[in-house]
C-alpha cells in the first residue's frame, strides 16, 4: 500500500534503526564511534548518523515520496560497547551500493564523511573501518602498478627496499639537491625522495629539479649496476599542472614519480594514478595531514580507512608509520594497517582494530614505506615488522652519517642485507639486532662508524591514539 | 669515533658494480650459501641457478641454467647444481633465485658465485 505524506520532524530510529537488518554481501558497511550528546539515547545517535551519512534531511519532505527510500536509507543495524571507553560506543551502519558512484572514493567519503561530522546530536565521531564489497573494490583502478610488478621494474627480490628523503627539505638549489641524491643512490640505496614540501618553489624550480636528478640516477646506475629511483613529487596548484610535471617526468625516463593524496586530493590522487597505469610509470604516495584527521581517538578517520581509500584510488607506495621511530603509530594498528594495503584478503582481527572482513579481489597490493627518525640501530625491528614488502627509508640516519651520504647509505645497506641474511637463517633478529649488526660492522667501517654515531637514541613517549582495549 | 673516510666508487673501479641483495656483504662461502637454499626450500619456493658475464649483469635476463628445479626440495641436488654451473663458468655471476608461483615473484634473488668483475 502506497505511503501518505506527513509533514514534520521524525525520530530518526524510527527508520534508520534496524537491527534485524543482515547486511548484504554487496552493502557497503562502516563502523563509526560515536560520542553523543548527554541525553541522546544510543540507537537514536546511530540512526541519526546513518541518516545524515545517507539519504535523510532533518525534516519530512514530500519528494522523499516519490523514490523508495526504504531501500536507498542507510541502516544502523548493530551497537557495541568500546572496550575500556564508557564515553562512547561504536555504531555499525550498512549502505546499499547503489548509493555511490564506481570507482568513486570521492562519492563514497563526501557521503560517509560529509555533514554528518558537524550534526549536533554528536558531540565527536570517528569512521574507525569501512567495508568495501567486491563488487564495489572491482570497480576502482587501485595501485597502478603493485608490489609484484614494481619489484620486476626495479630488479629488487627478497628484501625490502631503502629509500632517503633528501635534506634540508627546503632551501637547496637543483644542483646541491641532485649532488644530495647522486651521494645517497652510488652508496647502495634504492630510491631517493622529494621532501613533500618540495613542489617548485622559487628557490629550485621543478624542471631543473627533474633534470638533475635524472642526472644522478643514471650515473649512479652506471656505477653501481643496479637499478635506482627518485620520487619526483608531482604534486601542483592544478591538476594541468600535475599531468604537465608527470608528463615530463616520463619523457626523461624517471621510473617513479610522487603524490600526497589527501592535500592534493583524491580526484587528483585518483586521476594520476589511472595515468602512472598508463603510462608505466610508479607512483609513491605520501600522507600530509593524515594525522589532522586520524590521531584523536574520538574524532576524525581512523588511518586504516585512509589506507583503503588510497589503495581503491591508486599508488604504488604509501607511508604506514614505522613503530619504532619519531612518529605516532602503535605496533598491532599499524600491523594492522599493512595488511590491508598488501594483502589480497584481510579477516577480522578486532586485535589489530580491523572490524570487518575485506575482500581485495585481484587489485594489486602496494608497498609499505616507513619513513621518520629512524636510524640503523632500528633496523632488527623494522625487518621483522615490515618484512619484505616495504621500502624503509633513512633520512637523517642517511644523511647524518659523520662521512656523508654514501657512507650512511651504504651503512644502512650493509644493515639490512645483514638482518635480511640473518632472518633468513632463522636468527630472532629483534633479539639478537645487536650481534647481527656488530658482526656485519666487522667488515663495514661505514656500518661501525653510523653504530657509533646512533647509538644512544630512543624514541620512548607513548602513543596518543591507542587500539581502544579493555583497561579496567 | 673512527677518522673520516673516503667512499671508494667510481665508475673506473670495476669493483664498484653491485648485483642486488646482498651484495653489500662479503662474498657468500658454503655454510652461507647452503643456509639460504634451505630458506628457499623451506617457504616452499622452487630453487633456480642463473648466470651472466658480469658486464651484463644489469640486463634483466641472465642465462638460465637449465630449466628452475620445480618441487626439488634436497638441498644436496640444489647445491650440486650451483656448483656445477659455477664450474662450467668460473668467470661468470651465479644467481640463486627462489620462485613463489603464489606472489608470481621471486622471493628471493642473490648471487652465490661472483664472477670475474670486469
Amino acid at each position: 500500500m502506497a505511503k501518505t505524506y506527513s509533514a514534520g520532524v521524525k525520530e530518526y530510529r524510527e527508520t534508520y534503526w534496524m537491527p534485524n537488518y543482515t547486511p548484504k554481501d554487496t552493502d557497503i558497511l562502516a563502523c563509526f564511534k560515536i560520542t553523543p550528546q548527554p541525553g541522546v539515547p544510543r540507537e537514536e545517535a546511530a540512526a541519526a548518523v546513518a541518516a545524515e551519512s545517507s539519504t535523510g534531511t532533518w525534516t519530512t519532505v514530500w519528494t522523499d515520496l516519490l523514490t523508495d527510500l526504504d531501500y536507498y536509507k542507510g541502516r544502523a543495524y548493530a551497537i557495541e560497547d568500546v572496550p575500556g571507553d564508557d564515553s562512547c560506543y561504536y555504531a555499525f551502519i550498512a549502505y546499499p551500493i547503489d548509493l555511490f558512484e564506481e570507482g568513486s572514493v570521492v562519492n563514497v567519503f563526501t557521503s560517509l564523511v560529509g555533514n554528518v561530522f558537524g550534526f549536533k546530536a554528536v558531540r565527536a565521531l570517528r569512521l574507525e573501518d569501512v567495508r568495501f564489497p567486491i563488487a564495489y573494490v572491482m570497480t576502482c583502478n587501485g595501485p597502478p602498478h603493485g608490489i609484484q610488478v614494481e619489484r620486476d621494474i626495479m630488479n629488487k627480490y627478497g628484501r625490502p627496499m631503502l629509500g632517503c628523503t633528501i635534506k634540508p627539505k627546503l632551501g637547496l638549489s637543483a644542483k646541491n639537491y641532485g649532488r644530495a641524491v647522486y651521494e645517497c643512490l652510488r652508496g647502495g640505496l634504492d630510491f631517493t625522495k622529494d621532501d613533500e614540501n618540495i613542489n617548485s618553489q622559487p628557490f629550485m624550480r621543478w624542471r631543473q629539479r627533474f633534470d638533475f636528478v635524472m642526472d644522478a640516477i643514471d650515473k649512479a646506475e652506471r656505477e653501481t649496476g643496479e637499478r635506482k629511483g627518485h620520487y619526483l613529487n608531482v604534486t601542483a596548484p592544478t591538476p594541468e599542472e600535475m599531468y604537465k610535471r608527470a608528463e615530463y617526468a616520463k619523457e626523461i625516463g624517471a621510473p617513479i614519480i610522487m603524490h600526497d593524496y589527501i592535500t592534493g586530493g583524491f580526484t587528483a590522487n585518483t586521476g594520476l594514478a589511472q595515468w602512472c597505469r598508463d603510462n608505466g610509470v610508479l607512483l609513491h604516495i605520501h600522507r600530509a595531514m593524515h594525522a589532522v584527521l586520524d590521531r584523536n581517538p574520538h574524532h576524525g578517520i581512523h588511518f586504516r580507512v585512509l589506507t583503503k581509500i588510497l589503495r581503491l584510488s591508486g599508488g604504488d607506495h604509501l607511508h604506514t608509520g614505522t613503530v619504532v621511530g619519531k612518529l605516532e603509530g602503535d605496533r598491532e594498528a599499524t600491523l594492522g594497517w599493512i595488511d590491508l594495503l598488501r594483502e589480497s584478503y584481510v579477516k577480522e582481527d578486532r586485535s589489530r582494530g580491523i572490524f570487518f572482513d575485506q575482500d581485495w579481489g585481484s587489485m594489486p597490493g602496494a608497498f609499505a614505506v616507513a619513513s621518520g627518525g629512524i636510524h640503523v640501530w632500528h633496523m632488527p625491528a623494522l625487518v621483522t615488522i615490515f618484512g619484505d614488502d616495504a621500502v624503509l627509508q633513512f633520512g637523517g640516519g642517511t644523511l647524518g652519517h659523520p662521512w656523508g651520504n654514501a657512507a650512511g647509505a651504504a651503512a644502512n645497506r650493509v644493515a639490512l642485507e645483514a638482518c635480511v641474511e640473518a632472518r633468513n637463517q632463522g636468527v630472532a633478529i629483534e633479539k639478537e639486532g645487536k650481534d647481527v649488526l656488530t658482526k656485519a660492522a666487522a667488515s663495514s667501517p661505514e656500518l661501525k662508524a653510523a653504530m657509533e654515531t646512533w647509538k644512544e637514541i630512543k624514541f620512548e613517549f607513548d602513543t596518543v591514539d591507542k587500539l581502544d582495549v579493555a583497561h579496567k | 669515533m673512527s677518522d673520516m673516510q673516503d667512499y671508494q666508487s667510481s665508475l673506473e673501479d670495476v669493483n664498484s658494480r653491485k648485483f642486488e641483495t646482498f651484495s653489500y656483504l662479503p662474498a657468500m662461502e658454503d655454510a652461507r650459501i647452503r643456509k639460504q637454499v634451505e630458506y628457499i626450500v623451506n617457504k616452499g619456493w622452487n630453487p633456480a641457478i642463473e648466470h651472466t658475464e658480469p658486464e651484463n649483469a644489469f640486463d634483466h635476463y641472465w642465462y638460465m641454467w637449465k630449466l628452475p628445479m620445480f618441487g626439488e626440495t634436497d638441498v644436496e641436488t640444489i647445491l650440486a647444481e650451483a656448483e656445477a654451473c659455477h664450474k662450467a663458468h668460473p668467470n661468470n655471476h651465479v644467481r640463486l633465485i627462489g620462485y613463489d608461483n603464489y606472489a608470481q615473484s621471486q622471493g628471493a634473488a642473490m648471487v652465490v658465485f661472483r664472477g670475474k668483475p670486469v
